[in-house]
């Protein structure tokens, strides 16, 4: 009954088309580009959060090649030192606060989790709003940090002592940083709030899609976390102002204190970004399985466990900066406790998959390479979260290798998922499967042969951030070199496919993939207030067993379709 | 917890249907308990940012113990002690203003709001002076009297500075609140049966308060 209701619906969806937002700006009164910028819609929001995002992220892409570029041979080879150490400080920047930390929840989250929760805005749309306001001042006031008194050249971490007495423009980017953690804290406030208040009547606790989970977890990491980070990097711009001394050990102050207070917001700033691309990740594999997640209850609690335990393991990144041996135990020990809800969730999306009828498609295809990539990001944690290992590669390349896995391989493939996989949703339009095919696995070779020999680098011994290096090193830098440029070529190509299916992409319908969360039951592109009538709980979100049945009914259906584009 | 209860005692049912959820975004629905719940996140995320320096503090303290002890001493316990009085007077006043609303009486209301206004301009003008005493006295961050001074003394010094002035501002912001849900009272967009704005502005003037107890002690009465 219900099959022939939706087939009837979507028919009547055809004869009778029901405006998508892009046609009906919200609030009413303002029109073109208006429209877009004063709007309080969550949909136009995340989607001025993805036009903006997406060109931090190219930036940094390509500041990331000039590094590998010029690391490609000894010796000065396209820059001078200071421009290197300026490139690299904001190649962290950028990722880091304007790509990887807003990425997932500012896009995705904004667009999809109050239509997950079957409701028409987040709590507070003009907080929303404020949020992308905050987002672009912050991008902004970095951008303005590389014209006046030249780039800072400390890295993303703002370390003391060097930080207060460099020249270079500081206080600005710091500045852009605390701005850019009000605007993230802002969203975690509003997430939590919605999904405290604005679930749809009925709608349970353990009924909540585990993609909107993990956004409710993260949020309150955002909410708890930053808030430390804005102080510390507050007192940084006094020291430099009024030499307050607090960090400063000719005055007393302890620079170790800053680097404990920087790390209790960075290290769950990890979580932060993460989480949500674990989220992604728990959306797609039972979709594309038509089978149910395995574990939801685990997921979700893992989740929650992951933003507890993330937050007590900040000092494992100071084992060598002379923290007592007793600290040095217990962040060890803590740290090994967080990787065990990280190991359910990889275990509950690989058991999901196990007798499933695998259907595969690009967003499936990059989850996979996340899960790969993500499970040698983690267990390479381990490797540094051992005290004793740990000593060995510390400030190594081995953890720019390990963290570009977790942060790159894993949230950044989890957003490519993610762009693949709501992309239909999100615009109404199917892109070229081939092409983004091509693309991933152009992406995930790039990047297999760009960063394990980095782990091999740091074994051996070449320091992290160093502008030039012992011509031992040149093997392995001068393949990794080689893997940025097929990993870059990877996601242009990645990049252009989505473009050109606005020329030429097909008009995907509601659910072209047979998902069962609320996102699918609604109009491709979604209409003003999401649901055309108010949904209905459905109980459990991940029950397949309609989706399977009118598979076999419909063996035309729309995947058919696209995997023949 | 307060975020779960479906209904609070007050809310306005009429104007939750008269907007529900499915009219336009202009006209969101009226959920009293979720902009509560909005502003307690927001004081959560104001008690981490002041946690850091509480931290900071706790660090140094232990580190430098005899000379905070000795430094605490400098400061004026009078000046303090004006200061904790004339907040918590002010903390009562605007939750007295939140009962007059209630009972419908708008002047008592405004009353009340600007006394807190009034008291909250007092305690800034006190910490004028104690501050202007202070770097009259050479006591700031880089003179170079403090430059003579022991480490711990510094510190204590630099903490103070650094917390008083980020709780100075909040109290700025504090009163730009009460000043704003004043204006909402006399133009009748804060009533008696809409009066989360007052309350939230409350909440927030209660948090300044709040930290400024803890303040108090850790500067002004360690011996």
């Amino acid at each position: 009954m219900e099959i022939i209701g939706k087939i009837s619906y979507m028919e009547t969806q055809a004869t009778q088309p029901i405006k998508s937002f892009y046609e009906t700006p919200s609030p009413s009164r303002f029109t073109g580009i208006g429209a877009w910028l004063l709007t309080i819609d969550h949909k136009r929001i995340g989607l001025m959060y993805m036009a903006s995002v997406m060109v931090w992220f190219v930036i940094a892409l390509i500041l990331g090649l000039l590094i590998r570029t010029e690391l490609m041979a000894t010796g000065s080879t396209i820059m001078e030192a200071e421009t290197y150490n300026a490139i690299f400080t904001l190649h962290g920047v950028i990722m880091i606060f304007l790509f990887v930390i807003p990425a997932i929840p500012a896009i995705f989250g904004n667009f999809l989790l109050p239509i997950q929760l079957g409701t028409d805005d987040v709590f507070f749309p003009k907080l929303n709003l404020l949020s992308w306001y905050l987002y672009m001042l912050g991008g902004f006031l970095a951008i303005l940090s590389l014209f006046a008194d030249g780039p800072p050249d400390t890295g993303w971490t703002f370390y003391v002592p060097f930080s207060v007495s460099t020249e270079t423009n500081v206080g600005l980017t710091v500045t852009a940083a605390f701005i850019l953690g009000m605007s993230s804290m802002l969203t975690g406030l509003n997430f939590i709030t919605t999904v405290h208040r604005m679930r749809m009547p009925g709608m349970k606790w353990m009924e909540i899609p585990l993609f909107t989970w993990s956004l409710y977890a993260t949020a309150w990491v955002q909410l708890l976390a930053t808030p430390v980070l804005s102080i510390t990097l507050l007192l940084v711009i006094l020291e430099r102002i009024f030499g307050s001394g607090l960090f400063d050990p000719s005055k007393g102050g302890d620079p170790i204190l800053y680097q404990h207070l920087f790390w209790m917001y960075s290290h769950p700033a990890v979580y932060i970004m993460i989480l949500p691309g674990m989220g992604v990740i728990s959306e797609i594999i039972p979709v594309f399985s038509r089978k149910s997640i395995f574990g939801y209850k685990a997921i979700v609690g893992s989740s929650m466990a992951i933003a507890v335990a993330g937050s007590l393991v900040w000092a494992h990144h100071m084992f060598t900066s002379g923290m007592s041996d007793v600290a040095v135990f217990v962040f060890s020990f803590l740290t090994f406790i967080v990787a065990i809800p990280s190991a359910i969730k990889v275990f509950s999306w690989v058991s999901t998959m196990y007798k499933g009828s695998i259907l595969m498609t690009p967003p499936l295809f990059f989850s996979l390479c996340f899960i790969y990539l993500f499970s040698i990001g983690g267990l390479t944690g381990l490797v540094l979260g051992a005290a004793g290992t740990n000593i060995q590669v510390h400030d190594t390349h081995f953890v720019v290798a390990h963290f570009h896995f977790v942060m790159f391989g894993g949230t950044g493939f989890a957003f490519f998922a993610a762009l693949h996989f709501w992309w239909p949703k999100i615009f109404g339009i199917m892109y070229n499967f081939k092409r983004a095919y091509v693309a991933a696995i152009l992406t995930t070779t790039g990047f297999m042969l760009h960063y394990i020999p980095m782990f091999i680098l740091g074994i051996m011994g070449m320091p992290r951030r160093y502008y030039d290096y012992l011509p031992e090193f040149q093997t392995g830098n001068f393949f990794a070199g080689i893997g940025a440029y097929i990993l870059v070529a990877g996601v242009l190509v990645m990049l252009l496919n989505l473009l050109i299916s606005f020329k030429n992409g097909e008009t995907s319908p509601s659910d072209p993939w047979g998902g069962t969360t609320l996102e699918w039951s609604i109009p491709s592109p979604p209409p003003l207030h999401n649901f055309v009538e108010s949904p209905k709980p459905k109980g459990y979100p991940y029950d397949f067993t309609d989706i399977v049945r009118s598979n076999s009914l419909n063996s035309n259906d729309s995947l058919n379709r696209g995997s023949k584009l | 917890m307060i975020v779960n209860q479906s209904d609070s005692n007050y809310t306005d049912d009429k104007t939750c249907d008269a907007v529900g959820s499915h009219t336009d975004n202009e006209n969101k629905h009226y959920d009293i308990v979720g902009s509560r719940t909005g502003m307690w996140l927001f004081l959560y995320t104001e008690i981490m940012l002041f946690g850091g320096l509480f931290v900071l503090y706790a660090a140094y303290y232990r580190m430098y113990t005899a000379d905070f002890t000795g430094a605490g001493k400098e400061l004026d316990i009078l000046m303090g002690s004006i200061n904790t009085v004339m907040l918590l007077v002010s903390s009562f006043a605007v939750a007295a203003s939140i009962t007059a609303i209630q009972k419908k009486s708008r002047k008592v209301a405004l009353a009340f709001l600007g006394f807190a206004l009034f008291l909250g301009a007092m305690f800034l003008v006190n910490k004028y002076f104690e501050w202007g005493h202070k770097i009259d006295l050479g006591i700031f961050p880089n003179s170079p009297l403090m430059e003579d001074s022991s480490h711990g003394r510094v510190l204590f010094f630099s903490l103070y500075y650094t917390i008083t002035a980020l709780h100075a501002i909040h109290i700025i912001i504090g009163m730009t609140l009460l000043a704003v849900t004043m204006a909402f009272i006399m133009t009748d967009k804060v009533t008696e049966h809409k009066y989360v704005l007052l309350e939230n502005a409350g909440l927030y003037w209660h948090l300044v308060d709040l930290i400024w107890i803890f303040i108090f002690p850790l500067f002004y009465l360690i011996y």
